[in-house]
């Protein structure tokens, strides 16, 4: 229990998934303008990530290695993502309206973002089992949920203010992102 | 031949991927952390980029319409295992340095983008120049990165002592918030010269995954989903008047032909 707790907040906070790795940087920098949509598009991800990962870990132990086929990882992860999101943006549509509004827009934007892929490869790299890599995946979807509110908290505020014309429009965002970076590296001496 | 020195010079100078159309952000802010880095990464995407520029311009008129998207995917997928397993053999430092960012090459949005934009409706001897000049101009832009950040946040250069011995680094450089740092400065920079790049529409527009082959999608997909919003208030009130039956059919019929637009995101 103690491990996952770890896992959770490492993959959180310690190692963010967009401060630190790099990774989705697509919406964090797209659909940050206002807190509302940013929060939708986190739990979006929140959702897709935890279920890709599971899946993924799945079909990894339970195919890919009994086969000796754990070269192809790339190709099978990136394929069961895809029909993964398409799937599940279905089964929204059908049966839970209100999640389907409340996340539909935002599901296939998600499809082949590199976060999901990028938390599939690492699950397999670390050589975790089924449960840590559910868990790693829940704590990495959230660590970008609160990375993008966060932009999006900032960027609204920011939208007021008197910025140089150079700096207007992307630059000032990213600025914003390397000051939260440099916030967010004080997590690491939290592990 | 001319046509062929214009896709390079379109790749590296009119078209950078990195400077001007702003595409695969998360290798260029994650790798740069040194040059070598970078010019291993530019170079790893630039031979995916030409092989499967090459391959789906071979099989542009093979490839069903509908289908062409995922048909794409398990092409790059397949190149960037082979480029990854030979990395792993011949060039195991770089390999282990660039870690989970090779795999990764997949979903770089430069790759899918010129696939869908160029690849798709160009003869194939074209799209590999094509290949080549966007992968010279990722790898430059790549490099120049890189080194810079090496520059600054280590003193060296390539891995040799450059700056004097007085000189203290700004180690923050070659840290996470350092690739921000210098994104941010390159865009302001370039802001500031008037050179046009698809930076600040990214940022301002909201279309979220806004790359590459999207990126003219960008308004079609807003309509589209302008589209869907109505549909779905048209069918609560046609729910409400009991006449289910006459709705399903035509919300399914959207579904389907919004699908391929769909993967193409980041």
């Amino acid at each position: 229990m103690k491990e996952l707790i770890l896992v959770l907040v490492g993959a959180a906070l310690v190692n963010n998934v967009v401060l630190s790795q790099f990774l989705g940087l697509c919406p964090f920098l797209g659909v940050s303008k206002q807190v509302k949509t940013a929060a939708s598009m986190g739990l979006a991800v929140i959702f897709v990530i935890t279920i890709a990962s599971a899946c993924a870990s799945l079909i990894y132990s339970f195919i890919l290695v009994p086969t000796g086929l754990e070269f192809l990882q790339t190709i099978v992860f990136i394929l069961v993502i895809a029909a993964l999101v398409q799937l599940v943006e279905m089964f929204l549509k059908k049966n839970s309206q209100g999640l389907y509004e409340a996340l539909g827009v935002y599901l296939p934007l998600i499809t082949t973002n590199c976060a999901v892929l990028g938390v599939a490869l690492t699950n397999v790299q670390k050589e975790y089992d089924f449960v840590t890599s559910v868990v790693n995946g829940l704590g990495t979807a959230i660590g970008f949920t609160i990375s993008i509110v966060l932009l999006a908290g900032i960027r609204e505020r920011i939208a007021h203010n008197n910025i140089i014309k150079p700096f207007q429009g992307a630059p000032i965002v990213l600025l914003t992102a390397a000051l939260m970076a440099i916030a967010f590296f004080g997590f690491s001496g939290l592990i | 031949m001319n046509k062929y020195i214009e896709r390079i010079y379109n790749g590296v100078a009119k078209e950078n991927p990195t400077f001007v159309l702003m595409l695969g952000m998360c290798p260029t802010l994650a790798v740069t952390t040194s040059a070598i880095n970078g010019l291993g990464m530019g170079v790893s995407t630039m031979v995916v980029l030409i092989c499967s520029n090459l391959i789906i311009s071979i099989l542009r008129n093979i490839i069903p319409e509908k289908v062409r998207i995922p048909a794409y995917i398990v092409i790059v997928a397949s190149l960037v295992t082979v480029v990854q397993l030979l990395m792993q053999a011949y060039v195991t430092t770089l390999y282990d340095a660039l870690g989970i960012y090779i795999p990764l090459i997949v979903v770089n949005c430069i790759i899918l983008g010129r696939a869908e934009s160029f690849a798709s409706k160009n003869p194939p001897v074209l799209s590999a120049f094509d290949g080549i000049g966007m992968g010279i101009g990722f790898t430059i832009a790549l490099t120049c990165i890189g080194l810079f950040r090496e520059l600054i946040g280590a003193g060296t250069a390539f891995g040799i002592k450059i700056m004097p011995a007085a000189y203290e680094p700004v180690s923050i450089f070659i840290l996470a918030p350092g690739a921000f740092l210098v994104l941010s400065l390159i865009i302001a920079f370039l802001n500031a010269m008037h050179i046009h790049t698809e930076a600040n529409k990214k940022v301002e527009k909201g279309c979220s995954g806004h790359c590459g082959s999207c990126s003219s999608d960008c308004d079609k997909r807003e309509e589209e989903i302008e589209e869907e919003e109505k549909e779905v208030v048209e069918t609560k009130k046609e729910k409400k008047a009991a006449a289910k039956k006459l709705v399903k059919p035509a919300a399914k019929k959207s579904a389907s032909a919004k699908k391929p637009i769909k993967k193409v995101e980041e």
